[in-house]
């Protein structure tokens, strides 16, 4: 990716979980990757300060507690969170979450490969679209420049 | 008339414009381009063809008139529009316009090379990108 901050993988299933980050270090992706099983754990982690900020979310829909889609309706609604890029990486193919998870402003719906060598292959694509596109800074980084352009204006 | 779901590129510099679809027709994808040359424009269009929605939006942040921040926040809050993703393509590399876009639900931000042959690595990362998604129906 574009900057060193982690990668927050929002996934229950320990095996893609493991793909996942199989797939970063056969592609030498730097990125940490931090997981979360669920979107409770998810906005624990994001809303935890001692933890850094991911720069991009890879986040799986169909899980316990509480799902990718009513992960994505709050973070999306939170104007702190709302500026991750969240990238659905699921195995749902149905058209209501793609339509509802694009409607939320999710950067990107990837259909989880079965094959290992098409599973690597998605992640290089999402890889190198997210280390040419930029990144936004963490929302407490620019309040500061923001501040001060108001103060000017 | 035939309704192949285009590419919207928004784009008020004609030399810039010229070579986007120069390099979007180089990476032999095969995409139908339709350009805008303001918001406006866009805005026409989008509302104009609902059977001819684009499958994607390349925008521009600089332009005179309405300006690319403000037409992707009438985009996305335009619930017949909002699933449409929009992707920025623009000259600034500024952080404030940056964050601006992800915030108003930009789905990545691209800015031009200089150059033909980055311009074209970028446009093929954006098209092999946007290939491998699953996009709502009405989109393609």
């Amino acid at each position: 990716m574009r900057d060193s901050r982690p990668v927050l993988l929002v996934e229950d299933d320990s095996i893609d979980a493991m793909t996942v980050q199989r797939a970063f270090r056969e592609l030498k992706v730097t990125n940490p990757l931090r997981r979360a099983t669920n979107g409770e754990e998810a906005l624990a982690y994001l809303g935890d300060e001692a933890n850094d900020k991911p720069c991009v979310i890879l986040l799986d829909l169909n899980m316990p507690k509480m799902n990718g889609t009513e992960f994505l309706r709050i973070a999306k609604a939170d104007p702190v969170l709302r500026r991750i890029p969240v990238i659905v990486l699921t195995t749902s193919s149905e058209e209501r979450d793609v339509v509802e998870s694009f409607r939320q402003s999710a950067a990107g719906y990837i259909i989880k490969p079965v094959d290992y060598r098409n599973f690597v292959e998605a992640i290089r694509t999402i890889d190198v679209y997210w280390t040419l596109s930029e990144l936004p800074l963490e929302k407490t980084e620019d309040a500061h420049a923001m501040c001060q352009a108001n103060t000017a204006d | 008339m035939p309704c192949a779901k285009p590419i919207l590129l928004i784009e008020d510099d004609p030399v810039d414009a010229l070579a986007i679809r120069r390099a979007l027709n180089d990476t032999n994808v095969g995409d139908t381009i339709v350009h805008a040359s303001c918001a406006h424009e866009a805005l026409a269009f989008l509302h104009s063809c609902r059977s001819c929605r684009p499958t994607l939006i390349l925008l521009d942040l600089n332009m005179p008139g309405t300006d690319g921040l403000t037409f992707l926040q009438v985009v996305k809050g335009d619930p017949s529009l909002r699933d449409i993703p929009i992707v920025a393509l623009t000259a600034s590399d500024e952080a404030r316009d940056i964050a601006r876009s992800f915030d108003s639900g930009v789905a990545g931000y691209m800015v031009k090379s200089p150059d033909y042959k980055g311009l074209l690595e970028t446009v093929r990362a954006i098209q092999h990108y946007w290939k491998l998604n699953r996009l709502p129906a009405s989109l393609t």
